[in-house]
Parts: structure tokens; sequence; C-alpha cells
């Protein structure tokens, strides 16, 4: 049995649906990383993303259209995000807390929508594999990575950008210097409060994407708190990848496919108590940061609100 | 007018409006909860009746509304300590289902032992089991760098998981494992091991234990050494590791009895109101989400322990009379979410206020040419962030 | 510029919540209607007699886990109340109100207590985590009666019914029907975690296909949650790359899971709720609960002055569980006939189940 998790079906499996469960993470988690990098911490990801994935499924549902039930994830994201933004910059309220208050609306309120709007789950003909021409010919590889769906692809595609705005452009510049100084930064001209607005509504644009990426492109389904606390995994995984967008992919990946490989060894009959196997990603993703002690300094104003000295 | 804004603007007058900010905010958030409840055609007044008898209405509401402020409050008490030493703990929920799987055990193992005895020693378990589950995630931080909201949010769903596997597996009711439901709970507690009742209620001993608690944690914080380094680490570790502080210990003990606090919580829920453990595979369902909400309460009593316990009692009563109102007037449990959210964000939103006038207050102490600022409202300054 | 930041979010934050509530409006009678059509697919043979119109209508209290929606457990019980007020006629002769989404136990109890003082003449604790609150309560409210379901145990009390399914009949005709369908003789199952009415449906399940094939082998996933759909559509994608061909699954997260079985063109067993709208092509059957069947004499003896003390049961025999075959799947005759043979079986006690 155990022989049986290193042949190839398994090991494509494995890697196939590591790269798919990762998806939301990537979204939420890259989203979330650009608000820690200039000192706002969102714990309400995991309330975007469900109100993302509703707005997505309903608008995709009624109007036939899967872009614009994107594009309704995003505005939901959006709205989310501009209200943390004022509550969290203009009010200068505790980061954490109002991020769980926001999680408790989006929580409620999706599904308060999904029971008035729809009342009963429904499906959705979601986004289809896209075959990437060629690449999705090559055996093994072609199917793990070249015949995904387009929010897939996205996620993957955002990592570089996401590294590109953080570290090559002034906005970046901008960013990591509201996180890491602000009053300096305040002082050099750059506005804390519109780069912070920024970066909390981009987080809140991408954690509605990942909601849509979920009930529109991987599951086609909405369903009350389907999001079961995914987002909270993704504010982790910001952690994990040291505030880096590499490092937030490799931390999506290892928890995606370690998760994929418990599935694989209760399929497979290898005798784990269903519960422990369960366990596995959690236990792995603390294991493997111990072992890689990095010594990853985090945004230094993470969390504190900016207050001009006059 | 100007007397009216002098008297307005009194220290004294001045600090009680501050405390009472938060049921402002309250209010205002259950105010656009009431024009939801407009929209879903239920009429918003009977709805707030309904919620105001859940919590506060019989001497049994009242009831409620403290039993289910005890976890808030114990949990909120770790807060306090953890958010005072710059930890966030989030792991509430997990180190209050280990704290009760200890408890439960050393309940079910030492039943020749006198009661009172058990349930001290149940205590004590849970406490330490608490206090394990927030140790780890507080070693991980201090000496390998591992950040606290990783670590505490995977801990969380590894407690949830090893519950399952106790309560099908080991730790089950021996009447369970015979029928073929296989309920996943463990067995009822003796009678004599349960928490006193308080009253012919399910008002139990655990909330006394929360309140004595809630000055010890106020001595501990504002009257030990202990407290004071845990408090000055928080506020600046460089600092602190230039007075001789040993930094990573005290990280640790932060996280530890901020666990340890969340573990009684765990206990004292199964030996003052379940009587055994039960799960339905989520932690919610055992915990009650206390494990978040208990931050929610300590941040509403400004991570002060005092004010921890009306904030907790605020929380619990509307937490009860939530449930109250969709029982009457049959509103989507959603909504009852959605709501708590509101006030949440509301009040940690009014913050912003009591801050305002708070530097008001020390501009014109200071015009005034006064005696300096105690230091008490500068440290409150700082707890908003 | 920060009296129009707030003025800006003041209207946002309105205007959501108006636009959330406002298209919502309209639609607040839309569960009821939703809920109509399975009345018209029941073809439950009715046990308890018509009970006669009382003067005062009948009031029962219900307090339930999940969602009055969910497609699985708390429905089944909804959808139930809702055809016994029909048959009855109506809110005058029949009276029930809800509390859904109390996973929280203590929570429930409260509610358990509220519902009791208030004279409800039958409370319903539809949950296996209810039954040590129901154990401290009933004694406390020796006029009113209660119902504990999943469960064969009253405790011993004059007023508790228990009530339980025995979710492994249907789950048998389900794996007889599986293996009889599945070429590729591999079946996947995806489980919530492994205790109560999930795992007795499963085992169930695994006895039928033994029974039928012994050479079918079967795959079992418990994904250790009743709410993560993305890992149940993750775990149906592993037994599809498995090899599996056919899957059924058990709680509500499992509408995950039978999206994907669409996809792939692998066939799927529902339970608990008839799941056929979910994937019209590939759903062969649900087993649905009905649980009316035991409700009916409940009532009927609290009508009577008997509060409780029995346990009660529904199963293929008593019609308190149906296999509905979905329409819209093209099963063949041999197939129907084995799945009906094997139900008569069942009921009959010619099939005897062994569960592990």
């Amino acid at each position: 049995m155990i022989s049986e998790l290193f042949s190839v079906t398994v090991l494509i499996g494995i890697l196939a649906s590591g790269i798919r469960l990762a998806t939301p993470y990537l979204y939420a988690s890259i989203g979330e990383t650009f608000g820690q990098r200039s000192g706002v911490l969102n714990l309400g990801v995991e309330g975007q993303m469900l109100l993302g994935a509703f707005a997505a499924f309903f608008v995709a549902l009624t109007t036939g259209n899967l872009w614009f039930g994107v594009l309704a994830a995003m505005i939901v994201g959006a709205l989310m995000g501009l209200l943390m933004a004022f509550v969290t910059v203009n009010l200068h309220a505790q980061q954490g807390i109002s991020g769980i208050g926001f999680y408790l609306f989006g929580l409620g309120m999706s599904d308060l929508l999904f029971q008035k709007l729809m009342g009963t789950v429904e499906t959705v003909k979601g986004f289809p594999p896209l075959k990437i021409p060629f690449l999705s010919n090559i055996p093994g590889v072609g199917e793990i990575f070249f015949n995904q769906n387009i929010l897939v692809y996205g996620a993957y595609l955002l990592v570089p950008a996401a590294w590109f705005v953080l570290n090559k452009t002034t906005l970046g510049l901008k960013i990591r210097s509201v996180g890491e100084n602000p009053d300096a930064a305040d002082s050099l001209g750059v506005s804390v409060a519109r780069v912070r607005y920024f970066t909390i509504i981009l987080g809140g644009v991408l954690s509605g994407i990942a909601g849509a990426s979920l009930s529109i492109a991987l599951l086609n389904v909405f369903q009350q708190n389907m999001t079961s606390g995914l987002g909270f995994i993704a504010v982790a995984l910001v952690y994990f990848g040291g505030w880096r967008p590499w490092g937030v992919l490799g931390g999506a990946l290892l928890f995606s496919m370690v998760n994929s490989l418990q599935l694989w060894i209760q399929v497979l009959g290898i005798p784990i108590p269903s519960d422990i196997a369960v366990m596995m990603p959690y236990v792995l993703t603390i294991l493997v940061l111990v072992a890689t002690v990095s010594r990853v300094r985090a945004p230094t104003a993470l969390t504190r609100p900016f207050e001009r000295e006059d | 007018m100007p007397a009216m804004k002098k008297f307005f603007q009194s220290d004294g007058l001045s600090r009680l409006v501050d405390s009472l900010l938060p049921i402002f905010a309250t209010l205002a958030a259950l105010l656009l909860g009431a024009v939801m409840l407009f929209l879903l055609k239920v009429n918003p007044i009977e709805a707030y009746k309904a919620l105001w008898d859940g919590a506060f209405g019989s001497t049994n509401a009242f009831a409620e509304t403290l039993v289910k402020a005890t976890p808030l409050l114990l949990v909120g008490l770790g807060i306090c300590i953890s958010f005072r030493g710059d930890v966030i703990n989030i792991g509430g929920e997990g180190q209050m289902i280990i704290g009760a799987i200890l408890a439960t055990w050393v309940g079910l193992t030492f039943t020749g032992l006198p009661g009172w005895l058990v349930v001290t020693l149940s205590m004590i378990a849970g406490f330490l089991g608490g206090a394990i589950w927030g140790g780890i995630p507080g070693v991980l931080k201090a000496y390998f760098s591992v950040n606290e909201i990783l670590s505490t949010v995977m801990m969380n769903a590894i407690a949830v998981q090893l519950m399952n596997f106790l309560l099908r597996g080991p730790m089950i009711d021996p009447s369970q494992a015979e029928l073929s439901s296989k309920i996943p709970q463990t067995a009822r507690l003796l009678e004599i091991f349960r928490l006193p009742r308080l009253a012919p209620t399910r008002l139990h001993l655990g909330a006394l234990i929360a309140v004595a608690l809630a000055v010890l944690v106020y001595i501990l914080l504002w009257r030990t050494t202990l407290g004071y380094r845990i408090r000055a680490v928080g506020q600046n570790p460089h600092a602190s590791r230039y007075a001789g502080i040993k930094v990573q210990r005290y990280i640790v003990l932060a996280l530890l009895l901020s666990g340890a606090f969340s573990g009684l919580a765990g206990a004292t829920q199964v030996f003052g109101v379940n009587y055994r453990m039960i799960t339905d595979g989520s932690s919610s369902g055992f915990t009650g989400s206390a494990g978040f909400n208990g931050i929610v309460a300590a941040l509403f009593g400004q991570l002060h322990p005092i004010m921890t316990i009306p904030a907790s009692i605020l929380f619990g009563a509307l937490l009860v009379g939530a449930n109250k109102m969709q029982r009457v007037v049959q509103v989507p449990s959603a909504l009852v979410i959605a709501l708590n959210g509101l006030v949440v964000v509301f009040v940690v939103s009014i913050e912003f206020l009591r801050r305002r006038r708070q530097r008001r207050r020390l501009a014109a102490a200071k015009q005034n040419d006064e005696s300096p600022p105690s230091p008490e409202p500068l440290k409150q300054l700082e707890t908003g962030t | 510029m920060k009296k129009f930041a707030w003025l800006l979010t003041l209207i946002v934050a309105l205007s959501m919540v108006l636009a959330a509530c406002g298209t919502a409006a309209p639609a607040t009678e839309a569960p009821v209607a939703a809920t109509e059509a399975p009345v018209a697919a029941t073809e439950a043979p009715v046990v308890a007699t018509e009970p006669p119109v009382p003067a005062e209508p009948f009031r029962v209290a219900v307090v339930m886990p999940s969602a009055i929606n969910d497609l699985a457990f708390s429905q089944s019980m909804y959808d139930a109340l809702v055809r016994i007020q029909e048959e009855m006629g109506g809110p005058e002769a029949f009276e029930f109100v809800y509390s859904e989404g109390m996973f929280v136990v203590d929570d429930a109890a409260a509610a358990i207590r509220d519902y009791a003082s208030q004279g409800y003449n039958l409370v319903i604790a539809h949950g296996s985590q209810y039954g040590s609150s129901l154990q401290e309560i009933a004694p406390d409210f020796p006029e009113t009666s209660f119902a504990w379901g999943t469960t064969a145990e009253t405790f011993g009390l004059p007023n508790i019914f228990a009530y339980e399914a025995a979710s492994q009949e249907g789950g048998y005709v389900n794996g007889v029907l599986a293996a009889t369908l599945s070429t590729s003789k591999v079946i996947g199952v995806v489980g919530p975690i492994e205790v109560g009415d999930a795992k007795l449906y499963v085992d169930g399940f695994k006895a039928g296909v033994a029974a039928t094939n012994p050479e079918v082998q079967v795959n079992v996933n418990y994904i250790g949650s009743f709410s993560d759909v993305a890992l149940a559509s993750e775990a149906a994608t592993t037994h599809i790359s498995a090899g599996a061909d056919a899957m059924t699954g058990t709680a509500q997260m499992v509408v995950g899971a039978i999206g994907k079985a669409e996809e792939a063109g692998a066939l799927w067993f529902g339970t608990q709720s008839n799941q056929s709208s979910l994937a019209p092509s590939i759903v062969v059957a649900s087993q649905v609960y009905h649980w009316e069947v035991v409700l009916k004499e409940m009532i009927a003896m609290i009508n009577e002055g008997e509060l409780g003390g029995v346990s009660f049961r529904i199963d293929l025999e008593n019609g308190g569980e149906v296999i509905e075959f979905n329409p819209e799947y093209a099963l063949s005759d041999d197939a129907k006939a084995l799945a009906e043979a094997t139900i008569k079986g069942i009921a009959d006690g010619t099939i005897t189940i062994t569960l592990p």
C-alpha cells in the first residue's frame, strides 16, 4: 500500500490537486502580503472570501457570465477593503479585532444573502479547464500544470507580478517604507494613508477573487461557510512565506500538497486514523518552519496605526 | 453654553462618557441592524425586545448571560496578558479544547477520590492543558521565530482533530461504543465532580472563579515583577533586552499563561455546563467560539482585566439575546452572526473617539499646568495599537 | 478630507446593507416554496392514521445544528415538518418554530429549555450532540414531550422519545447499485468524521458493495469536517484519479464532491436529502429521510397522553427511508429491479446487513 504512494498516478494526482487547492490561498495570501507589507494585519480575509464567493456565484448564476461574476467578487472585495481601510487607517481601530468583526459580518451576510436570494444549494457551470497548446500534451507535467482553469493560472501569474511590484517599482518601495517606517515615509512626502488604503483595498479585491475561484472555478457551488477556515490559513501562510510572494507560494504549495497527500493516504487504505491524517498539513507546516529557522523580520510597523506627530 | 461645555469637559464626567462609549457603539450597530430587520419584514422593536428579554429579562435569562460570559472572561484574561506582552494569541479555541480534554480525563479517571479534590485537580489539569497548547507556540516564537498567528491557527486545527480522534476512539463513552450510533462523546462526569451551581439556574461556580481570577490577573500585571516584565517586553523588546530582561522567556510565559486561561475556560465549560465532552467535528460546537470572542471581549475591556468583566457580560448578553431573538421572530441565524460582526466593528471603531477625547484631556491638563499626567492614561493610549 | 471619508464610508456601508436586504425582502417566502417540490415526489406510505384535528394547534419546536436548507441532515427534518403541517391542514392545526445553526451545544441547551418553558407540546432536539442537555432539561418539564435524534437512547425518562435512522439500509441499497453500475470496479466515498449517522451509512454502503461484488474496491475518505467544501471536492478528485467511476458521500459538504463527479462523468449516490437537482445527469438515487413517519407516531402518542419513553427508527420497512431514483438518469431496468428487490429484501428481513 505504501509503495503505491510512489506510483506515477498518485504523484501526478498529488501535484495536480496541490496546484488546484493552492489557488484560493495564493490570491488571498498575496493580497494579505501587500496589506502586511504596508503595516496592516487583516484577519477578515475569510469574510471577504465568503462575500466574494457568493457575489461571484450569484452574479454568474443570474447573468450566465462568469466574468461578471469575477467582477462582482472584486467589487464586493473592494468595498469590504474600503470599509476595513477606513476603520483601521482613519479611525486607528485595533486591526486584528476589526478584522474579526469583518469576518463575522462576511460570514453572516454571505449566508443571509444566500438564504434570501437563492434559498437552496445550486450549481453553476464554472470556468472549464483551459489546455495550453502543446504544453498540455507533455505526459505528466501537462496534466499537472497546463490543464487547469483560467483562475488557477491567474493565481500563479500573480506571484511574479506581486514580487515585481513589491521589489522593483516605486509603488512597492512606498508600500515597504510605509510598513517599515511610516514616520520616515511621511516626512519624505509619501501619504501613509493613501498607500494603506490602496493595499487594503487590493487585498480585498484579491480575497474576493479567491472566493470566486472557489465558487465559480474550482467547486462551482455556493454553501454557507464554504471556506471553512481557509481564509485564516491564508493569513498564516503570509507568515510562512516571510512576507515575500515566492515564500507564500512555497507555503501554499506545501500546505496544499500535504493535504492532497493525506487524501491519498486514506484512499490507498494506509492504516492511519482519518483524524490523524487530516492533521498532517497543519503539523508539517509548523515543522517545516521550525526546521528552516529563518530570521525574516516582520514589517516593523505591522499592526501599528500611523498617527502624524503634530 | 460655555458653562455646559465646561461641564462636559470636566474630567470625571468625561471619563464616564468614555467608559460608556462601547455601549453607544453597540447601540449604533443595533440601529443599523434594525434597518436590516425592517427589510427582512421583521419588526425591529419586537426583535430587540426579544434580545433584551433573552439577555436580561428574567433571573434565568441573566444567569444564561453570565454562563455565556464566563468562558469569554477567562479567555479574555489570558488575552489581556498576551496582548500586553505584544503576542497575538488566536489559539484560544485549541487551548480550550486541550484544557477540556485533560480536565475531563482527570474527572473520568480518578473516580475514587473525593469530589472537591477531583474538581480542583481537573481545573488544574485544564489550566495545564491550555498552558501546554499555548506554550508550544510560545517556544516556537521565542526560539524558532515561528510567528504566533501562524502557529496558533495551525494548532487550533490540530486540537480539533485530536479531539475528534480521542472522542470517537480512546475516550468514547463506553455505552456509546456498543451502540451503532457511536456518538463521539465521553462518559458523563459523576454528579459530585460537577462545579456547584449558584442558583436554580445553570450559573455555576466557574463564574465566580473567573471574577476572582480577573482580580488576580490585575495584580499579576501591575503589582508583580513578572507582570511588569511581560508588559515591558510587549512595549519595547529592545529596551527590555538592554535592561537585562530575558525577552524570550517572557514571550513564552505570555503565551503560556494566555493559553492556560483558555484551557481553564474549556475545563469550566465541561465541569460547569456540559458535564461531558461532545464533538460535532468542529471547535465551535464545543467552545461556542469563545476562543475568538474572548479576544473581542478583552479588547472591549481595553485589555484591562477588571474592565473585561463588564465587557464579557455585554458581549455574552448580545450572544444569548441574539439567540432568543432568532427564536422569537424567526430570523435566520446568519443575521445574528452578521449583527455581531457589526457590533465588533463599531466598538473597535469608536475607540477613535475615546482616544481623541483622552488626548484633548491631556492637552488641557498640560495647558492648565496641573500635575503631570498619570502614566495610566498613557498606557491606555497604547492599548489601541 | 476626513469628513468626506466618513461620509463616503457611511454611504457605502449603508448601501451595501440596504442592497443586501432590499433585494432580499421580496424573496422571503422562497424557502417554503422550494420545499414543496420534494413533497410531490414523496411516496412514503403513511403508517399512522390521520390524527383528529384538535381545537388548539399542536405546537412543535425544533433545534437543529445546521441550516434548514443544507440539503442534508437539518433540511430532512425541516422538510418533514413542512409536510406534516400540510397534511394536518396548515398552521391552524400544526404550528412549528425552529432554531437553526445551533451547532454550539450549550446554546442549543438554552434554546431547548426556553422552548420547553413556553409550553410547546413537542420539543425536538435534532442532533445527537444534544442528548446530554436533554437529559438535564427533560425532568424539569414533565408535562412537555421531548424528542432526540439520532439515537436509540431515552435515558429511561418518560418524556423523551428517541429516533434514529437505519442509514445503513439505504447505504446498502446504494452500495448494491454502485457495485452493479461501476465498470472500473473502484468506488469512492467522501465522509465528514468517522462517527454516527455518517459512519453507519458508509459501513452499510460498503456492506452492500461487498455483498454484490467482493472484487469491487471501496476507497473511503473522511475529510475531518462538515463544512470544508473545497477539501470534499478534492477528495472526490482523488477518488477519480484512483479510478473510481461511482461515488457517494454524506453530510452537507459533499456538494463540492458532486460537482467533481459530474465533471468526470462518475455516478453519484446521495443520502439524507434528494441531491438529484445538483447534478441531474449523474445522480442515480438518493436515500431520503422521511422523519414525518416517526413524528406522526409521536404526535399520536402525545395526543393520547403518552409523552415519551419509546425509541423509534426510520427504515426502509416503515417508509421513513425512501430510495428516490432520479428520473433524469436512465437507470437500466435490470439495475432498478435489483435495487427494488434489495429494498424489499431488507424490508422483509431476508437480507441482513452485517456491519463491521
